[in-house]
């Protein structure tokens, strides 16, 4: 199962080495991994997208987590209320009027055309993860030349619905 | 103008140095010994040492890895951090088994080491290593220093770190051109650690479901581990399972930690524990593992192990809990004062009087056996009487290997801290030096290291640090002219292909001598008594070289791959 785990972390240098090294020697599977400051000046907040067996799997992940002595707090909000956002950019090979065919599927997902030269122009879509793979598979016929993602980020929303949702089911990455 | 130039003056008298500062930091953590080797990222460090009246000792090692190992057996003995300090590259590269070893036993360690000035760092500049890279996997926390002002803020912090919650190794590197840089003599060390805050007192709510399911239990049993040590939990453990009449097991490294000659005790328990305690494991309705990690060695297979029971695991480590065994009864907090909320817990005595006397049944009508040998002396033997003759007051130190897990065996600790091995790493070459430690760290104690042959020769320079020291360390090798362990599973397992396991050794009574100690040797049953009588009676180092049966095998054994209850060699 994919669960979106994030980490309030203290911004020292070698965290990140610290946590990725610890993930990969306990075997977990991570599928993504954001790293960005906070709100907070030394604290940097950790989104990591993960794949795992079984609860027991999950549970080793967040308590491992929250063992890492800069890690201050761990929350697993796949159950949650969020919102949960990544950015791709892709370049896609295209001129004269494949261009105007592109920008035509690229509207309805509100991506926009950051880079044009002679023989490509680069998109840029943010969403939530499926809407980006949505996005990429429409254009992949268009030969895709270099895609970049940069990992979901994510926070609980402001207000929690008093039952409990799941947005995993529209987070279908 | 002259006033003014005056001050400046007498300012720069004041300043020290990053070293000065690192030492004044070390004594204001009540370190009493560093282990250490110099070179030349720490010059700065041994120079400040030298010039200073630090009020600790240096015990120099001929290897860092005779260092560390040393630093593991004083933080063993006296539960206090061990201290290390190395230089850069190669330096801090020989610490790394020592390192691995210390995080994988939960010893608490502070190591330092030199590294390359800031300016040259990701240069590959001379005797330069990644330290941070290379330790990050093995150590509870680590830290390069990147400006002296925080200096005596890390060093507290790593101290800290090193000996609370479930107590580990902490690297703290420190670039040559801080050691050097000047300074005035403030010294500010307070800190905040907002991801750091280990739970000592367990939830009652947790208490409470262990105290219930402990009064309905009709098979109950404790499992104690290291961490029961580390809690110096010894007395509270024993009240709590005399209280309840509850059958106690060991692990390798928790033994001493519940009295070995106490009529509850099964012994230890695991792939060469014995049948009583790895029986109750298995047929268990209640197993309350207090401090110990469900290490491979000691469930066999996972899918047999306690497959009855329900599980209680109290660590202060949350990681532990759940990790291997599923737990239905997870508290997470200091053994210590779990034990001591369970004492004053009301619990109804459980109704368990037929499982407690099954168990230790099985205790009398299956100990541990040995065939004694007539002509040769047999290892088990040889333990038994080091442990007769020392009364069992002895701290044992052991390298790794059929050795090893005969005195786990043979040698009943009554006390904690008296049991210095390497568990979880199973490092050869550690139980010489550590006795070098742990005579440190208890001056007045017999200290034993039993070793093999093969071990000894791993780290067996360190021989200078006892005769330069005059520390009265027995040296007992156990010597089968043999990588024993590897032996025994090419016999058992390998069809008796005995590759690369059978030793030529040099003469080591010779090598002792020639390290200006006493050396001995003996080959003959009746010389036993007399020699061991005679050494721990000496006010010196000694090393004797025991010649023992090198076809002895370690028994029982669950074989890799299988369950508690699928033990080979219970009986002769
Ligand atoms: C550094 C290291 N290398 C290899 C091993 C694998 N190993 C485990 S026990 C053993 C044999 C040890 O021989 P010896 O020290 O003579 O002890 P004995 O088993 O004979 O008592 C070996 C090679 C190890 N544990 N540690
Ligand atoms: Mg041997």
């Amino acid at each position: 199962m994919k669960r979106i785990i994030t980490a309030t972390v203290q911004n020292q240098s070698g965290v990140l080495n610290r946590v990725t090294g610890m993930l990969n020697k306990r075997q977990f599977n991570i599928d993504s991994i954001s790293v960005g400051s906070s709100e907070t000046e030394g604290i940097a907040k950790m989104t990591f997208v993960v794949e795992v067996s079984d609860p027991q799997k999950l549970e080793q992940l967040t308590k491992q987590l929250n063992k890492q002595i800069d890690v201050i707090k761990v929350s697993d909000i796949t159950d949650k209320a969020m919102v949960a956002r990544e950015l791709a950019l892709i370049k896609v090979g295209g001129n004269g009027p494949l261009r105007a065919e592109i920008q035509g599927i690229i509207t309805p997902f509100r991506a926009s055309v950051i880079d044009v030269s002679k023989d490509s122009l680069t998109i840029q879509v943010t969403g939530k993860p499926d809407k980006v793979e949505a996005l990429i598979t429409l254009l992949r016929p268009y030969g895709i030349k270099e895609l970049t993602k940069t990992g979901v980020t994510a926070f609980l929303r402001g207000q929690q619905p008093a039952k409990q949702v799941t947005e995993i089911n529209s987070f279908s990455i | 103008m002259k006033a003014e130039v005056k001050q400046e003056v007498e300012r720069a008298k004041e300043m020290i140095t990053g070293a000065d500062l690192l030492i004044e930091s070390l004594a204001d953590a009540q370190v009493d010994t560093v282990f250490g080797y110099p070179g030349g990222a720490v010059l700065p460090i041994y120079d400040a040492l030298y010039r200073s009246e630090a009020p600790f000792k240096h015990i120099l090692s001929r290897h860092e890895q005779g260092s560390i190992h040393a630093a593991e057996g004083y933080a063993r003995v006296t539960g206090k951090p061990g201290v290390v300090l190395a230089t850069s590259g190669p330096g801090a590269t020989n610490l790394i088994t020592g390192i691995t070893d210390a995080m994988m036993d939960s010893l608490p360690l502070v190591i330092f080491t030199g590294q390359v000035a800031k300016g040259v760092i990701g240069t590959d500049a001379f005797q330069e290593s990644d330290v941070m890279g290379i330790t990050t996997p093995i150590t509870k926390y680590n830290y390069q220093v990147s400006q002296l002002s925080e200096l005596p803020r890390i060093v507290k912090e790593a101290f800290h770190i090193a000996s609370t919650g479930r107590p580990g190794p902490v690297v703290v590197d420190i670039p040559k051109n801080i050691s050097q840089e000047l300074t005035p003599p403030n010294f500010k060390n307070d800190f905040y650690l907002p991801g750091y805050q280990p739970t000592k007192r367990p939830n009652p709510l947790q208490i409470r479901k262990l105290a219930d399911a402990l009064s309905r239990s009709k098979k109950p049993m404790l499992l104690t581990g290291a961490g029961a040590v580390f809690a110096k939990a010894s007395e509270e453990l024993k009240d709590f399972a005399e209280k309840f009449q509850l059958p106690v097991a060991n692990t390798l490294l928790g033994l001493g930690g519940f009295p070995g000659t106490n009529g509850l005790s099964l012994g230890m328990a695991g792939m060469h524990g014995t049948y009583a305690a790895n029986m109750g494991m298995y047929e268990a309705d209640l197993l309350i593992n207090i401090g110990a990690r469900f290490d491979d060695r000691l469930t066999g297979n996972l899918e047999h192990f306690a497959p009855h029971a329900k599980v209680a695991h109290i660590d202060i480590d949350p990681a532990e809990i759940g990790k291997n065994v599923p737990t239905a009864i997870p508290v997470v907090g200091d053994a210590k004062e779990a034990l001591q909320a369970l004492l004053d817990s009301p619990i109804d005595q459980p109704d368990h009087q037929a499982w407690k006397e099954k168990l230790l049944n099985n205790k009398r009508d299956y100990p541990l056996w040995y065939e004694r040998s007539t002509d040769v002396i047999s290892p088990q033997w040889l333990t038994e009487q080091v442990y007769r003759m020392s009364e069992g007051e002895a701290i044992i130190t052991t390298d790794v290997g059929q050795h090893q897990m005969w005195a786990a065996q043979y040698y009943a600790f009554d006390k904690p801290n008296r049991w210095v091995t390497s568990g979880g790493l199973g490092t050869m070459g550690f139980g010489f030096p550590a006795a070098i430690g742990a005579q440190l760290g208890a001056p007045e104690d017999l200290v034993v290291a039993l070793v093999g042959d093969g071990g000894f020769q791993m780290t067996l320079q360190e021989l200078s640090v006892l005769k330069e020291k005059n520390l009265p360390v027995k040296v007992i090798i156990v010597n089968n002219e043999a990588l024993g362990m590897v032996r025994q599973w090419q016999e058992s397992f390998y069809e008796e292909r005995y590759s690369e396991s059978i030793i030529a050794n040099p003469d080591f009574v010779k090598l002792a001598e020639s390290y200006g100690i006493r050396g001995m040797k003996v080959d003959k049953e009746e010389d036993v008594a007399s020699v061991l009588e005679d050494i721990f009676d000496y006010d010196g180092p000694v090393v004797v070289d025991c010649r023992v049966e090198q076809k002895e095998c370690v028994y029982p054994m669950i074989a890799p791959g299988k369950g508690i209850h699928e033990m080979i060699g219970v009986t002769k």
